[in-house]
């Protein structure tokens, strides 16, 4: 039987100031899964197509000790995760991320070592095809640390 | 070895080459609310639906509701934990005629569809009532919903359908869904 599930990808980096996925066409959806730290702490950015336009948003819920509270963005210039890498678990999953109709959709999981734990969906308002996906730091000299792996998922 | 690391992440025992498996795949055709799979084989251990959806109501969405095997009766409860961009807040209810998978984008904004991943735990197994989750949601630039759904099954027998359903509306085209069986 065909592999209907298969890793596509994976990048382990001590330091990086980004990846960029590429090469992953003949699936249906894709999945990211993140396992690491942004090294100032703060958000890791996600970005397709090499998109830097206003053409990201999110909407998150999210709990801790303290409660959960939902928030949302619009008019992004790429998607945040909503949740500080320090360090983090993270699994991102691009729905139908081909087709040439719908605008892009994707269902995030978060988990820090601070106690947060979150969904969140997330919106490219594009039709395109996804054809690349990049992961970058927050900028100001800091990196990302850890594994990065791309899954394909492949349906009837 | 990252397989095992992954696995640790997701909760899950690490997955051989072959455990997952498409069995499936339904669309929208504009002119049924109702999405079906049927004659789904026991010989998984979980089921898992992937897609996304858009209705044919005038609004910002719609939601999505389940049905396994058909059964229309009051077999059903379902409880949610959703959060709309601007406050979390939590529903439940008990002896429904189906349960919930989540949000479908719906006409009010373009080219916008709702996502979906719906487990269906041990669906083969005679000896329990059957748990369906599904993480879902919809986004248009400012106005949406992310939710975890929970339903509970009150029947033993195995699942041989699954039906997504809108309420009096449509799915349109475009609307996808995937079943896969996870040994």
């Amino acid at each position: 039987m065909a592999t209907t599930y298969e890793p596509i990808a994976t990048y382990t980096s001590a330091g990086t100031t980004g990846i960029t996925f590429t090469s992953f066409s003949g699936y249906t959806d894709l999945i990211l899964i993140a396992n690491g730290f942004e090294s100032a702490g703060a958000y890791a950015v996600c970005r397709v197509n090499s998109d830097t336009g206003s053409n990201y948003s999110r909407l998150a819920l999210r709990g801790n000790s303290s409660g959960a509270t939902s928030a949302k963005v619009a008019n992004e210039t790429s998607w945040f995760p909503d949740l500080a890498m320090n360090p983090a678990g993270t699994i991102l999953q691009f729905m139908n991320y081909s087709n040439a109709t719908t605008y892009k959709t994707m269902l995030a999981r978060f988990n820090d070592n601070a106690g947060t734990t979150a969904v969140q969906i997330n919106m490219w308002r594009n039709t395109n095809a996804i054809t690349t996906i990049s992961l970058a730091s927050s900028g100001g000299g800091s990196t990302l640390s850890g594994t990065f792996t791309l899954y394909g998922i492949k349906a009837a | 070895m990252i397989a095992n690391q992954i696995a640790g992440l997701m909760g899950v025992s690490a997955l051989a080459v072959g455990d997952y498996h498409s069995i499936a795949t339904a669309n929208g055709t504009g002119s049924s609310g109702t999405i079906t799979f049927s004659s789904i084989p026991a010989t998984y251990k979980h089921l898992q639906i992937r897609g996304i959806g858009r209705s044919s109501q005038s609004a910002n969405y719609s939601f999505t509701y389940l049905r396994l095997n058909t059964d229309s009766g009051s077999n059903y409860s379902a409880h949610e934990l959703v959060g709309n961009g601007t406050s979390p807040s939590s529903a439940g209810a008990a002896t429904q005629v189906w349960g919930w998978a989540g949000y479908s984008g719906a006409q009010t904004n373009a080219n916008n569809f709702g996502a979906f991943v719906i487990d269906i735990l041990d669906y083969a197994d005679t000896n329990k009532y059957k748990t369906v989750r599904s993480l879902t949601g919809y986004d248009a630039n400012g106005v949406g919903a992310v939710a975890m759904e929970s339903t509970g099954w009150r029947n033993t027998v195995a699942v041989t359908s699954v039906s997504l359903i809108l309420d009096t509306f449509n799915f349109s085209t475009g609307t996808t869904f995937a079943l896969y069986g996870i040994k």
